[in-house]
């Protein structure tokens, strides 16, 4: 396997008093792409927050390449891992180019005015995900699946080895949910590594490398290529069936 | 028209109007006075009647309405942003009526607003209360998502400590309870001359201060999460950000009571007008912005004074400046780029 870039040993999340998820053991390639998946209320949520150092682990550790989440700052952590949430509300009078531009917040001095080299990353991002044409546009007349483009936009430019999606093609309509997922797979054949939590089981599957299974109490990673992923599969929803060849529940 | 070029327009606009409304205010006033009176007032100081309406009563005000006005606007600004809510701000949330708590309690313990000594307790007072509403706030917030349910914690609040205040106003000597009434006007004429540097330099350090946190504000307008993520310490910069609101509106409200509207609505203005929330820009435009709306307030409170004797209480124009605002921008919710 290529080199480990998001590992975690034996991690056990949740809060005080009470355990979400135990005995968690993950490891992510470089360039791969792995969907999250599971029954709502079941800890994804939770999981990707610990992943993230938005939350403290109840038992075990994160790492991200060799280094301990927990032992991070603030702003090694932000050179880490990018995080996209779910598509909301905030900064519609901001331009595509200057929300983009607020995810270089650990390399821009005191007042964000930014550098060259923070502009050029910016550049990189917007092209990246297709959107440099509409840089000058506000965010607030974007479309639901043009906004999370430019969020992804946003997770590219702060230039980390590790994107963390939390449900990025929710509230998107079909055409708009496969563009994220291709753009998202296009990131890994670039070298990105990316950990998206999801519903839309079969487009995600489709693309992904990886998918990790959270269903009672703990999380089980399996490769789509093992010949086992349809029997983990089939315990995320235990009243539903895997079907290989349809890559989705019925 | 291009948005640099719009915003050069904006800022010279109202630098000018400024200007303009600074030497029509000096015009104002319970006595009539020649230009060339003024002129010669402001230029050659002396004992007569004109210097001293001009340099202790005119300009002091003039003045005192610019950085009370610059003050509560960016007070809004930053609670606007800081609580996620358009609809944040000193006077609505309670800071102010916390502010005012604070001063009440001085004031009817004092039994007046006599000396320096006074007048520093004032600013104190007036600090703790604001800070003790905002903590309050800073606390709700931790465990109430809902930015609207907050707002409403805010407001009542509020009515929380006006009540304690008329308790208080209850139990003190009826001279104590007419300067706080007084007080509570509104008045941008309160900074005495020897007072003014004191007042003008603690507004202007919490205004520069608060250039330090345009960065974090930007993050902060995607959510805390977002902002946390990319390296922001939220708790930090809220913190930082609603202690130097709690100055801001404390400062404005010892010397010139609980000012509504101001600080709610200048921000609306400014991002309207510029069509951004780019606290680089949105910041030095609401304080540029309430130092004109300040101004332009004081300048109507004097307007009768000739005919009158004396000003018409700031409270009583802020609203007519205020209300049609908020009413605007809460029926273009939907058209207005920064709800969305």
């Amino acid at each position: 396997m290529s080199e480990i870039i998001l590992s975690t040993d034996r991690l056990s999340v949740g809060y005080e008093g009470r355990t979400v998820l135990r005995d968690v053991n993950l490891r992510l390639g470089k360039g791969s792409f792995t969907a999250l998946i599971g029954a709502n209320g079941s800890g994804k949520s939770t999981l990707l927050r610990t992943l993230a150092g938005g939350q403290a682990p109840l038992g075990g550790e994160v790492l991200i390449g060799s280094c301990s989440v927990a032992a991070m700052d603030r702003s090694q952590l932000a050179s880490a891992r990018a995080l996209v949430n779910t598509v909301r509300n905030g900064g519609g009078a901001m331009t595509v180019e200057e929300a983009v531009g607020v995810s270089r917040y650990v390399h821009t001095g005191i007042f964000g005015r930014l550098s060259s080299a923070d502009r050029e990353a910016v550049d990189q991002a917007l092209e990246a995900v297709g959107i440099a044409h509409f840089r000058g546009r506000y965010l607030g007349r974007l479309s639901d699946g043009e906004k999370q483009k430019v969020m992804i936009a946003r997770a590219l430019a702060q230039a980390t080895p590790l994107v963390i999606l939390d449900e990025p093609t929710a509230f998107l309509d079909v055409q708009a949910r496969i563009e994220v997922l291709d753009l998202l797979r296009d990131l890994c054949v670039a070298g990105k590594t990316v950990l998206l939590s999801t519903h839309d089981i079969a487009p995600t599957l489709a693309r992904a490398d990886n998918v990790v299974v959270v269903a009672d109490g703990s999380a089980q990673q399996v490769a789509l290529s093992d010949a086992m992923a349809g029997e983990v599969l089939n315990k995320t929803f235990p009243k539903l069936k895997y079907n290989a060849a349809k890559l989705d529940f019925e | 028209m291009r948005h640099s070029l719009k915003n050069t327009v904006f800022f010279a606009l109202t630098i000018v109007g400024i200007i303009v409304l600074m030497v029509y205010g000096l015009s104002l006033g319970s006595i009539e006075l020649t230009w060339a009176q003024i002129l010669d007032a402001l230029f050659c100081p002396n004992d007569s009647v004109a210097s001293f309406a001009v340099n202790e009563v005119r300009l002091p005000a003039l003045v005192t309405s610019l950085f009370a006005g610059a003050a509560l606007a960016v007070a809004g600004l930053m609670m606007q942003t800081c609580f996620n809510n358009p609809l944040a701000g000193p006077s609505i949330m309670g800071i102010s009526s916390g502010a005012s708590l604070g001063v009440a309690v001085v004031v009817l313990a004092l039994g007046g607003m006599v000396g320096q000594w006074g007048r520093m307790a004032v600013v104190g007072g007036a600090f703790l209360g604001a800070m003790v509403v905002l903590g309050a706030l800073m606390l709700f917030s931790l465990f109430v998502a809902s930015a609207d349910v907050l707002l409403i914690v805010g407001i009542l609040i509020g009515y929380l400590s006006s009540s304690i205040v008329s308790i208080l106003n209850f139990f003190a000597p009826e001279a104590a309870v007419h300067s706080y009434v007084v007080w509570g006007l509104g008045n941008f004429s309160s900074v005495a001359h020897d007072e003014l540097a004191l007042f003008c330099g603690l507004c202007l350090m919490a205004l520069l201060i608060s250039g330090f946190f345009i960065k974090g504000l930007n993050a902060m307008l995607f959510g805390t999460d977002y902002a946390a993520s990319v390296g922001v310490s939220v708790v930090r910069v809220r913190t930082a950000l609603l202690i130097l609101a709690g100055i801001l509106t404390a400062v404005v409200t010892a010397w010139c009571g609980p000012i509504g509207f101001l600080g709610l609505i200048v921000p609306h203005i400014a991002r309207m007008i510029l069509c951004t929330s780019n606290h680089a820009v949105i910041l030095p435009a609401t304080a540029l912005c309430g130092a004109l709306l300040g101004l332009v307030t004081q300048v109507i409170s004097t307007l009768p004074a000739l005919q009158l004797g004396s000003n018409i209480p700031v409270n009583a124009i802020t609203p007519f400046i205020g209300v049609p605002i908020i009413i605007y921008v809460l029926l273009n919710r939907r058209k207005l780029l920064y709800f969305n």
